[in-house]
């Protein structure tokens, strides 16, 4: 993901807009593979930043907002570099493609903690190259050198006479000069607006129900559908009664879809109603008895079998065997849902020459295709309208609820919105795998670890999703923390055997690392603790080339005091993992009472993610990371019968108010590469509790999820 | 035909009783700040106020709120002004949003009650979900907006 090249590929271009003004994007040069796409509708297509003659600053959002943050950090590094009056900015969602893809996905995706990162530099680009033919057009007008004027706050200022002119007056003139292809961008020391706790722009619309989401598109006479899917994972529809459900008032149509039976009505309560009174039964399916003990077999199974070599660096067998001690353990994680706060729903309009989806997505382009597929119309013939999400966290990256939109409204050639009711969402998603693994390590006569072999049994996510990206049956999620640990242990090696089951697998916060880091840093806990080491001082031995890591580790110790024993009746766990460029260490302080109850009264997380844009959204993201990581401890989703036994939120305990811990963000502060910050606040935290758990209790946590019924959180 | 009284204003609907109160403000009257999260009063996405008390409009029957007075996130103020609104700017609340409505709602009803409640008394009160996390920002605003 080298953002430099991305940036490097284009071209500065400047435009006048139709009402007259700025427009500044970057031209796609020929050669490109993204040059097709930008070619028919090029102004509209390559633009970033769009300066009006009223002085609004609009920026075009290519990625979607899903509560990390980024429509105001992203419009933040336009407005740094343009010099802007911060409260001239305005944001607007970007049609699909060209210069929107995400470079290092050749997609339009939100996803990966990229988003920032990826733009870093177009975005700075775009924004300087417009302050200086501002600066050029200004300097025009009054006929005096560039190297005399500045722009400040919206303004070109001419130094020495001190006159202004606003950028909404120079828009026009600005617009009709050539841009600078590589405009000079500011050194960190000079940033004004970056590293600022900038108030986010969509606030306001969050606090008075005016924000639309997915579920909230009005569309003129559209119906609304809801969905019974087949509970086991592939199944097909036997049979339903279509007149009860036609019976009642209301209902439109009855559709059947390829795993299910949706019901169109003229509003949501007369669909549910509909779907319920069609009885629908499904037939066989070879997967019915599967179950979550049949799932845990194949995974145990897969322990015994060589897998894919993801890392072998030394001489680990050997290792193993001249080593003093030799120290295993299995660890294993359920699958998990998503749960986001606002259920899977898509409207779609589907006309004979034309289609338009309204969707909360972290895939525009992938709707687009989706939608070109089923309706047969050509990509250009579909609009794609992204609005806010309720929640994303991977999930709506998935198109199933999408698909089944589209086809709804083409079935009943009317606009239609489909709702799913949250079991349908818990019953049907595309879940975090469920994972096992087993650790080997062979220890000196000091106790340090001169070998680990680790073995990772799962589902592979990218089988399904990009199959050309699984290499020699190696899914790089699914050992993503692990193969790439940081810990200078000199003989390593890490495989991944893959074990399929009919419970289809997806992205979820912070994927592959979700788990790894759980079973890696209990496992570097138990080292520690089966060599007599403080786990902090044992993690600091084996990081001892990394400084950055050091750092986190260090600032951990200053605020939490864990390198000393707890107080009475308190204990603490240390974690830290590395993910998506960014470093993340977590302390947990946790009791556990005589009766068992867990309770975790403070988290301290120590973050460093290079560069910070928005340190404000940055700590908001860590407590986001964390509740969801914390959630996870509580979580699982098991399978009888072939099909998802959890339903909704009384049966998958996700973590609320009551069982908040107090949660410090300390950010590092540095000028290193900007690192992710949607994700990497979730790995460190269970294994943070489980440490705690065992420093009060000396009970290793090996297999998630601790029972419900015993532990308070 | 049903009448309602919402945010002050009487409104009539055509719709069958049992219909939820959600649903009824959501897709007949287009008023959708009030949110949809579990259709089972688990998560209080739904949350609006009837004569002051809050209700999880997703399991509430249309015809039990006639001669009630209905407010939702839409009435609370007319231009954001109300404290919690106030304070949840201040204090950056909201990350996807969705389940906001129904915190502010959750809370005002608290707040109206409760005038300065304890943390243990707003851990206890508010059983709304969010899947954000944003539960200590939440606590931070209600006390804030109770102590101004
Ligand atoms: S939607 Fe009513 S409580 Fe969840
Ligand atoms: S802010 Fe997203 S669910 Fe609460």
């Amino acid at each position: 993901m080298d953002t430099l090249n991305v940036s490097r590929r284009n071209f500065l271009k400047s435009t006048a807009t139709v009402a007259g003004g700025l427009i500044i994007g970057f031209h796609l040069p020929h050669n490109s593979r993204l040059a097709q796409a930008a070619e028919t509708t090029e102004t509209a297509i390559n633009a970033w930043l769009r300066i009006g003659t009223d002085d609004s600053v609009t920026v075009m959002m290519a990625h979607s907002e899903m509560g990390q943050g980024v429509h105001t950090s992203l419009p933040m590094l336009v407005a740094e570099e343009l010099e802007a009056d911060w409260r001239n900015i305005q944001i607007e969602t970007s049609p699909i493609g060209g210069v929107y893809q995400n470079p290092a996905m050749g997609m339009q995706i939100t996803g990966g903690s990229t988003s920032v990162r990826l733009r870093w530099e177009m975005l700075r680009t775009a924004g300087a190259a417009a302050r200086e033919v501002l600066i050029e057009a200004a300097a025009q007008q009054w006929q005096v050198q560039p190297e005399n004027c500045r722009a400040a706050l919206g303004k070109v200022i001419h130094t020495n006479s001190g006159q202004t002119l606003s950028y909404g007056q120079l828009a026009e003139a600005a617009a009709k000069l050539m841009p600078p292809d590589s405009p000079k961008l500011k050194s960190p020391s000079e940033f004004k607006i970056i590293g600022q706790p900038i108030k986010r722009l969509d606030t306001p619309a969050k606090v008075d129900g005016s924000a639309i989401f997915g579920i909230d598109v009005k569309v003129p006479n559209m119906l609304i559908a809801t969905v019974k899917q087949s509970p086991v994972f592939g199944g097909k529809v036997k049979q339903y009664d279509e007149a009860a459900a036609k019976a009642i008032a209301g209902v439109k149509a009855v559709v059947e879809i390829p795993n299910g039976v949706a019901v169109v009505a003229e509003n949501y309560w007369q669909a549910k109603k509909g779907v319920e009174a069609l009885n629908v039964s499904f037939a066989e399916t070879e997967h019915d008895k599967q179950d979550t003990a049949s799932i845990t077999k194949l995974l145990e199974q897969g322990l015994t079998e060589n897998g894919a070599v993801a890392r072998n660096t030394g001489d680990a067998q050997a290792a193993l065997k001249t080593a003093k001690t030799q120290l295993t353990a299995e660890y294993s994680v359920p699958f998990l849902a998503h749960v986001t706060m606002e259920p899977m729903n898509c409207t779609a309009d589907v006309k004979t020459d034309s289609c338009e989806v309204w969707v909360g997505t972290q895939a525009q382009e992938w709707v687009q295709q989706t939608a070109a597929k089923v309706t047969g119309l050509p990509k250009e013939k579909i609009a794609v309208h992204t609005t806010y999400l309720g929640g994303g966290f991977g999930r709506r990256v998935e198109l199933d609820f999408v698909t089944q939109a589209v086809l709804l409204s083409k079935t009943v050639r009317q606009p239609v919105k489909l709702i799913w009711a949250r079991e349908e969402d818990t019953q049907h998603d595309f879940y975090r795998p469920a994972m096992r693994v087993k650790f080997t390590a062979g220890l000196d006569e000091k106790g340090m670890p001169t070998a680990i072999q680790t073995r990772v049994v799962g589902p592979s996510i990218l089988q399904r999703v990009f199959p050309g990206a699984v290499k020699n049956g190696l899914d790089s999620t699914a050992v993503e923390g692990i193969a790439d640990m940081r810990y200078e242990i000199p003989n390593q090696y890490t495989d991944y055997v893959m074990k399929n089951t009919h419970v289809p697998v997806g992205f979820w916060r912070s994927v592959g690392h979700s788990h790894n880091a759980f079973f890696l840093e209990s496992f570097i806990d138990e080292i520690a603790h089966a060599s007599g080491k403080n786990p902090y001082h044992l993690r600091r031995t084996l990081l001892s080339k990394s400084p950055r890591f050091l750092k986190v580790l260090d600032t951990l110790v200053w605020h939490t005091n864990c390198d000393q024993p707890a107080p009475k009746g308190y204990s603490r766990g240390i974690a830290i993992h590395h993910s998506f460029g960014s470093i993340v260490g977590e302390v947990a302080e946790v009791s556990v009472s005589e009766a068992g109850k867990v309770t975790v009264h403070r988290v301290v997380c120590v973050v460093d993610c290079g560069i910070v844009v928005n340190p404000d959204t940055v700590k908001a993201q860590m407590e986001s990371a964390i509740v969801y990581g914390l959630s996870a401890l509580k979580e699982a989703i098991t399978l009888k019968n072939g099909r998802v036994e959890q339903s909704n939120f009384h049966d998958f305990p996700v973590l609320k108010m009551a069982e908040m811990p107090q949660i410090e963000v300390v950010m590092i502060s540095n000028e290193e590469k900007l690192g992710g910050v949607g994700e990497p606040g979730t790995p460190p935290i269970i294994p943070a509790v489980t440490n705690a758990i065992f420093a009060a209790t000396g009970k290793r946590l090996r297999h998630l999820p601790i029972d419900h019924k015993e532990s308070k959180l | 035909m049903i009448t309602l009284t919402i945010n002050g204003n009487e409104q009539k609907v055509n719709v069958t009783p049992d219909t939820p109160l959600l649903w009824v403000l959501r897709d007949t009257l287009g008023m959708t700040g009030t949110k949809f999260g579990c259709g089972m009063a688990q998560c209080g996405a739904c949350t609006v106020h009837l004569d002051g008390e809050a209700v999880r409009s997703c399991i509430f029957p249309v015809a039990a709120a006639v001669g009630k007075k209905i407010t939702t996130i839409e009435g609370l103020s007319p231009d954001r002004s109300h404290p919690l609104q106030q304070a949840w700017i201040e204090e950056e609340v909201p990350q996807c949003g969705y389940c906001q409505s129904g915190m502010i709602m959750s809370a005002a009803a608290l707040l109206e009650k409760n005038p300065h409640p304890s943390d243990t008394e707003i851990d206890q009160a508010m059983t709304n979900v969010c899947r954000c996390g944003t539960y200590s920002r939440v606590r931070k605003a209600i006390q804030q907006a109770a102590n101004t």
